[in-house]
C-alpha cells in the first residue's frame, strides 16, 4: 500500500504573549490509502491539533503534512473533516446545508439538489430536508454533518470524536452506518476517539497518542469484518487488545 | 415537527417530543388578550374624560387645552391640508434619513469589522463620535446644509448610522469560527466566507441595529425641524407654541405618536424576521 497522508516531524505551538504552548511535537505518521485508522488518546494529547493540521486548517510551526506526495498548504476538497462540534449553518435547512460544498464548487443547482437529496436519504434523514438544524436532535445533526462532509466527495475523511456527545445506543448505530458508508465509498479514514471500544470496533489500525502527540503504540487490528460490538466483547483477540490499549493509556497518564 | 403522520422518523430518532391537540374554549384562547385590550381602552377613555372635565374647570385651558379642542384642530388641519403637507415632509425625512443611515452603517460595519487592524485603529474615534448627542450637531448641519430638508435627513441619518454600524460590526465580529472553517474546508475563498457565512450570520446584528434605529430616525428628523425649519411637524409644534395654541401643539403630538406607532409596527415585523431561525445553542 502507498502512503496517502503523511506527516513529517510536525510541531505545533500556540503563542500567547511571550510564552508558547506546545500542543504537538515531532509528530510523524503515515496513513495508507484505503485504510481506516483510529487514533486513541486522552483529552489534551493533541488529537484535535493533529486533525486540524491534517485538514490544512492551521499551519504547522515546523515540519510538514504531505497529501498524495505534495505539501499541504491549506484546506483541500479531497479531504473531508467532520469536526467535534456541529458547524451546520443554522440559517439553512438540512438539504441546503448538505449541498453547500457543491454550491461552492459551482455545481448547477438542479444537480447539487439531487446529490444532496440522495445523501440526506442515505444518512436516514429523508423527510427532514427542510428542517433547520435547531429543529433536529443531536444525532440527526451529526447525520446531517456527515452527509455534508460526504457531499464534497472527499477521498479522505478526518473525524474528530464525531459521536462523542451521543448516547451509547445512538453511537453504536451511527458507527455501523459509518462503516457501511465507508465500505461503499472506499475512503481513507482517520478517526480520533477517546473510547477504546470504538477504536477497536472501527479501525484497521489503532494509534495510541501520549502527551504532545507522542506515538505510544501503533497496532493493526486483525479482527474479521463485519464486526458486531456484542460478539466482539467476548472475542479473546478483542479482549487482549482492549487490555493492552487500556494499559498503554494508563501509562501515558504517568 | 410533523413526525406524527406521513413522515417516518429515521431509526434512532423516534424519541422526539410527542404532540397532542388540546381543545380550548374561546375564552381560554383569547381571554387574556381580550382583558388586556379592554383595560387599555378603558384607561384611554378614562384619561380623556378626566382631561375634558378638568380643562378650564380646575386647570387653565391655555396650558392643557382639551381633547375636544384637539380633535377639532385635527379636523380643521386635515380639512385645509396643513396636516398632510407637514406630516408628509416629516415622514419623508424619516424614511430618507433612515435608509441613508442604515445603508451607510451596514456597509461600513461589514467592511470595517472584516478589516481587523483598521477596526482596532478606528474604534475609539467611532465611539467618541457615537457619544456626541446628535442635537449638538444641528447648528453645524444648518451651516453646512441650510435649513431645508437635507439638514433633517442628514441629522436623522447620523443617528441611525452609528446604531446600525455598531450592531453590524458586533454581528460580524461574533461570527462562529467553526462555520468559517467549515466553508474553508469546502474549498471556499474569502468571498465565499463573506457571502455564505459572515453576511447571514451577522444578519441578527444588522436587524437588531435597524430595529433600534427606527425610533431614532423620527427623533433626529423632528429635532432638526424644531431647531430650524419652515415645514414639517416639528415646525408645526414650534409655530403653534409661539401662538400659545396648546391645542395645536397637542394635535401635532397626536400625529407624531401615530407615526411612531406605525414605525413600531415595522419594528415588530422585523422582530419576527429576526426570530425565524436561531443559533443552535439556544
Amino acid at each position: 500500500m502507498t502512503a496517502l497522508l503523511q506527516t513529517k516531524e510536525l510541531t505545533k505551538q500556540f503563542a500567547k504573549d511571550d510564552v508558547a504552548t506546545v500542543a504537538l511535537r515531532d509528530f510523524t505518521l503515515s496513513i495508507e490509502e484505503g485504510s481506516f485508522v483510529t487514533v486513541l488518546g486522552r483529552s489534551g494529547c493533541g488529537k484535535s491539533t493533529m486533525l486540524n493540521l491534517l485538514a490544512g486548517l492551521t499551519e504547522p510551526s515546523a515540519g510538514e503534512v504531505r497529501y498524495r506526495d505534495r505539501r499541504l498548504t491549506g484546506p483541500d476538497t479531497e479531504i473531508g473533516y467532520l469536526t467535534q462540534s456541529d458547524t451546520l449553518m443554522p440559517w439553512r435547512g438540512v438539504l441546503r446545508n448538505v449541498e453547500m460544498p457543491l454550491e461552492i464548487r459551482g455545481v448547477p443547482a438542479a444537480e447539487r439538489r439531487e446529490v444532496a437529496a440522495a445523501l440526506v436519504e442515505r444518512v436516514g434523514l429523508g423527510g427532514f430536508g427542510d428542517h433547520y438544524p435547531r429543529e433536529l436532535s443531536g444525532g440527526m445533526r451529526r447525520r446531517a454533518s456527515l452527509a455534508r462532509t460526504l457531499a464534497g466527495n472527499p477521498s479522505t475523511l478526518l473525524m474528530d470524536e464525531p459521536f462523542g456527545a451521543l448516547d451509547a445506543q445512538l453511537r453504536r448505530e451511527l458507527q455501523e452506518e459509518l462503516l457501511a458508508l465507508v465500505q461503499d465509498g472506499g475512503q481513507t479514514v482517520v478517526f480520533v476517539t477517546h473510547d477504546i471500544e470504538e477504536a477497536i470496533l472501527l479501525g484497521d489500525r489503532v494509534v495510541v497518542l501520549g502527551g504532545l502527540g507522542r506515538i505510544l503504540l501503533d497496532h493493526p487490528i486483525e479482527l474479521p469484518r463485519p464486526r458486531s460490538a456484542d460478539e466482539l466483547r467476548v472475542d479473546p483477540v478483542f479482549v487482549a487488545l482492549h487490555t493492552e490499549l487500556a494499559r498503554t493509556l494508563k501509562e501515558a497518564a504517568r | 415537527m410533523n413526525t406524527a403522520e406521513g413522515v417516518v422518523a429515521p431509526a434512532g430518532t423516534e424519541s422526539g417530543p410527542v404532540r397532542v391537540a388540546v381543545p380550548r374554549t374561546w375564552w381560554q384562547r383569547h381571554g387574556t388578550t381580550a382583558t388586556v385590550w379592554s383595560l387599555r381602552l378603558t384607561l384611554v377613555v378614562a384619561v380623556l374624560a378626566l382631561w375634558e372635565v378638568a380643562a378650564d374647570r380646575w386647570v387653565d385651558i391655555t396650558f392643557i387645552s382639551k381633547p375636544s379642542d384637539i380633535v377639532e384642530r385635527l379636523a380643521e388641519w386635515a380639512g385645509d391640508g396643513t396636516l398632510w403637507l407637514h406630516s408628509w415632509i416629516t415622514v419623508q425625512e424619516i424614511v430618507y434619513g433612515f435608509l441613508l443611515g442604515a445603508a451607510a452603517g451596514a456597509l461600513a460595519g461589514f467592511v470595517l469589522a472584516s478589516l481587523s487592524l483598521v477596526y482596532r485603529v478606528l474604534d475609539p474615534f467611532v465611539m467618541a463620535l457615537y457619544s456626541i448627542p446628535k442635537v449638538a450637531l444641528a447648528p453645524l448641519f444648518i451651516v453646512w446644509f441650510g435649513i431645508g430638508m437635507h439638514m433633517k435627513v442628514l441629522l436623522a441619518a447620523a443617528t441611525v448610522f452609528f446604531l446600525v454600524f455598531l450592531n453590524t460590526a458586533a454581528g460580524v465580529r461574533d461570527v462562529d469560527r467553526g462555520l468559517v472553517d467549515a466553508v474553508r474546508l469546502m474549498g471556499g475563498n474569502r468571498w465565499h466566507v463573506a457571502r455564505k457565512v459572515v453576511v447571514p450570520a451577522s444578519m441578527t446584528g444588522v436587524l437588531t441595529g435597524l430595529k433600534v434605529a427606527i425610533p431614532y430616525a423620527l427623533i433626529g428628523a423632528v429635532i432638526g425641524e424644531l431647531v430650524a425649519s419652515n415645514r414639517g411637524l416639528g415646525y408645526l409644534i414650534n409655530d403653534a407654541a409661539a401662538q400659545f395654541d396648546t391645542a395645536g401643539v397637542f394635535a401635532t403630538l397626536v400625529v407624531l405618536s401615530i407615526i411612531a406607532a406605525a414605525l413600531n409596527l415595522v419594528v415588530g415585523l422585523i422582530d419576527k424576521r429576526v426570530n425565524r431561525w436561531k443559533p443552535i445553542d439556544d
